[in-house]
């Protein structure tokens, strides 16, 4: 299908049927129910599941292909968000125009950074990297105060020109971004029974973007250059006796990775029309780093899992709070309830760095491949147990 | 017709002149070892010739065109392809893919981007890298992961690499450094396949005897930075002068 064997068409597959019906997966519990707080199916954080999901497939591209670490991916990811509003800004609020300019100009972001960061290697290379995100990051924050608006951010005003479009609706509020008058905040809600399902047009699209996305990653992973860039990435001093030059192709991979993250920051900008500072903060640039090596860095799926796993807990696991624990463990003794409360709080609620850092250290040391390798050595006890079995009730008979 | 022409060359780092006005012919589909003991100059020599190290004075041309000021990777497009002393391969990789990798580099030049088109589409370039493993033995390896193979195959499939780009002039530094003598044997029986079945120039430096008299045509003993005979194996063999160097023997 489209060019790709049949193993990576039945991943692209899998992915698409998982983001179609995402409004339904995420939102297993009934409404008003004690579980209902896990619940992921809602507009907002289902947004944030496939944006987060497309920065991470660029990222990896860059890290996962080439083994170079960028420390300042954050920063593309800033510029495209900043580049969507002045769009919504300037000309109007279809989101097009706003996207493709993100995409352009962190590009151009990427280039001039990659020309100059990939001249090293290494740590070297990452230090660089962090470099220019921070002074990008000085820059959004107080320098270019006229172009970012500084530590309020960007927003939309009434005044704004908007060429293409009007300046403030009939009723005298800011528009909102649409696709071609497509709203992005329109939501169709379902009510079935005890379950309330909300499909959003903002999540659709953007889900179909990354789904775009990921199958053009899955070329260039399959691709004579993704094979380069795997050759940079085991064995430099070969490559370069082979008659090929490295340099162009880090710096490719380094400018498509940045153009992925200009897209991740356009849609975040068309999902709700503001672009501010910290996204370009180095927190923000570990967290990618965190997803990538947290899905499994240089696989295909892995970056959108360890997206998906790292929104959700900043989204759910941060909103549990000690009545909540005490909701839970009210069947137990006082003093005991109190006891166990009083032990998990640290993990939960503003604490949950604490559990993502724990979990992230656990993948590391016993996953090393991420939470894919922890999917394929299920599937593999699987397959032993199957064979096991077989094995069994051929040998059996004989007796 | 010699197709590496290496002259005056000079080489000096801090204190110590690790060459000293060097001159050497390499002719063409010849066998040249290099030889010398340690600290002569062979691997700064070779170093030189690949574009990793810059002569202080002399010239170095390929077949008519100075290979000096040059990077590794222009040079390896001019022609000239090198084996290193611990065998260089894509260790991540496949045996094939490691293949792969020299035969899009010669048909697509230092660099094409390339990030559409699939690998497994390139079904001319796979018949050839397969006919390579094929040739050296290797076709039932081909998906093995490379950096779990003994170090036999893998000298095996640096070669292969090497010589899949059908280069020129092909630069062996001691391959058969810290191989078992069954494998140094193969290694021999290799290079001596490759010499017959292809047109093919060799600069071979090498510490073990045994390899550089089943193979060279030329021998060049290098001392202390300079060469000190070059001439026929069979008449390094009786030189008075090479014993010296090797041995400490006054002649």
């Amino acid at each position: 299908m489209f060019g790709l064997d049949k193993k990576d068409s039945t991943l692209l597959l899998i992915v698409a049927v998982l983001t179609m019906f995402a409004p339904f997966i995420l939102n297993p519990f009934p409404e008003g129910s004690a579980m209902a707080q896990f619940n992921a199916g809602y507009p907002d954080l289902m947004q944030r599941f496939v944006i987060f999901g497309i920065f991470a497939i660029g990222f990896n591209i860059l890290f996962g292909l080439t083994g170079y670490l960028s420390f300042g991916h954050a920063a593309f990811l800033g510029v495209g968000s900043y580049a969507a509003v002045w769009m919504f800004k300037l000309l109007s609020m279809n989101i097009i125009p706003a996207i493709i300019l993100a995409v352009v100009v962190s590009g151009l972001f990427a280039l001039l950074i990659g020309f100059i960061s990939l001249r090293r290697s290494g740590i070297y290379f990452s230090i660089l990297t962090l470099a220019f995100a921070q002074m990008m990051f000085a820059l959004a924050y107080s320098v270019l105060t006229p172009i970012t608006n500084g530590e309020t951010g960007l927003q939309l005003s009434l005044n704004d020109p908007r060429i293409f479009g009007q300046s403030a609706t009939a009723d005298g509020s800011i528009p909102v971004t649409s696709l071609f008058g497509l709203e992005m905040r329109h939501t169709v809600q379902w009510d079935l029974g005890a379950w309330l399902f909300q499909f959003n047009v903002g999540y659709y699209f953007c889900a179909i973007i990354m789904l775009i996305a990921f199958f053009i990653s899955i070329r260039i992973f399959r691709s004579p250059f993704g094979l380069m860039l795997r050759a940079v990435k085991s064995n430099q001093q070969r490559v370069n006796y082979t008659g090929l030059n490295a340099r162009p192709y880090t710096l490719a991979a380094f400018v498509i990775s940045g153009m992925y993250a200009g897209l991740a920051g356009g849609l975040l900008a068309s999902m709700d029309p503001l672009a501010g500072a910290e996204r370009m903060q180095w927190t923000a640039s570990g967290e990618v780093v965190l997803m990538t090596i947290l899905g499994g860095a240089g696989t295909l799926i892995g970056p959108v899992l360890g997206a998906g796993f790292i929104k959700y807990f900043e989204n759910i696991f941060s909103k549990i709070n000690d009545n909540v624990l005490h909701g839970w463990f009210s069947f137990l003794p006082d003093g005991l309830e109190d006891a166990i409360v009083f032990l998990l709080h640290p993990f939960i609620g503003k604490g949950w760095h604490l559990t993502l850092g724990i979990l992230f250290m656990l993948v590391v040391i016993f996953l090393p491949g991420g939470l894919v390798e922890g999917g394929q050595r299920i599937a593999k006890l699987f397959r032993k147990d199957k064979a096991k079995n077989t094995a069994k009730s051929t040998t059996e008979p004989a007796e | 017709m010699s197709i590496l022409e290496v002259k005056g060359v000079n080489k000096r780092f801090g204190g110590l002149q690790a060459l000293g006005d060097v001159n050497l012919s390499v002719k063409e589909n010849t066998v040249h070892a290099i030889i010398g003991p340690n600290g002569a100059g062979k691997s700064t020599l070779l170093n030189c010739l690949v574009g990793k190290l810059m002569p202080d004075t002399g010239s170095v041309m390929f077949d008519g065109q100075s290979v000096l000021g040059r990077t590794p990777y222009q040079i390896n497009q001019m022609g000239i392809s090198r084996v290193f002393q611990t065998p260089e391969i894509f260790g991540d990789l496949s045996v094939i893919e490691n293949m792969m990798i020299p035969c899009f580099a010669k048909r697509d030049g230092v660099f094409r981007l390339h990030a559409f088109s699939s690998v497994g589409s390139e079904k001319d370039l796979t018949e050839k890298a397969e006919q390579m493993l094929i040739d050296v033995n290797m076709i039932e390896k081909r998906h093995m992961h490379a950096a779990s193979m003994s170090r036999g195959d893998k000298r095996r499939l640096e070669m292969a690499m090497c010589l899949v780009q059908e280069p020129r002039l092909l630069l062996l530094d001691e391959p058969t450094a810290g191989m078992a003598r069954a494998d140094t044997n193969n290694t021999i029986d290799l290079l001596k396949e490759i010499k017959e079945k292809r047109d093919i120039t060799m600069a071979i430096i090498e510490h073990d005897m045994h390899v550089v008299f089943s193979l060279a045509d030329r021998i060049t003993v290098l001392a202390q930075g300079t060469p000190l005979v070059e001439d026929a194996p069979e008449n390094i063999k009786g030189n008075p002068k090479v014993r010296e160097a090797y041995l400490g023997e006054s002649a």
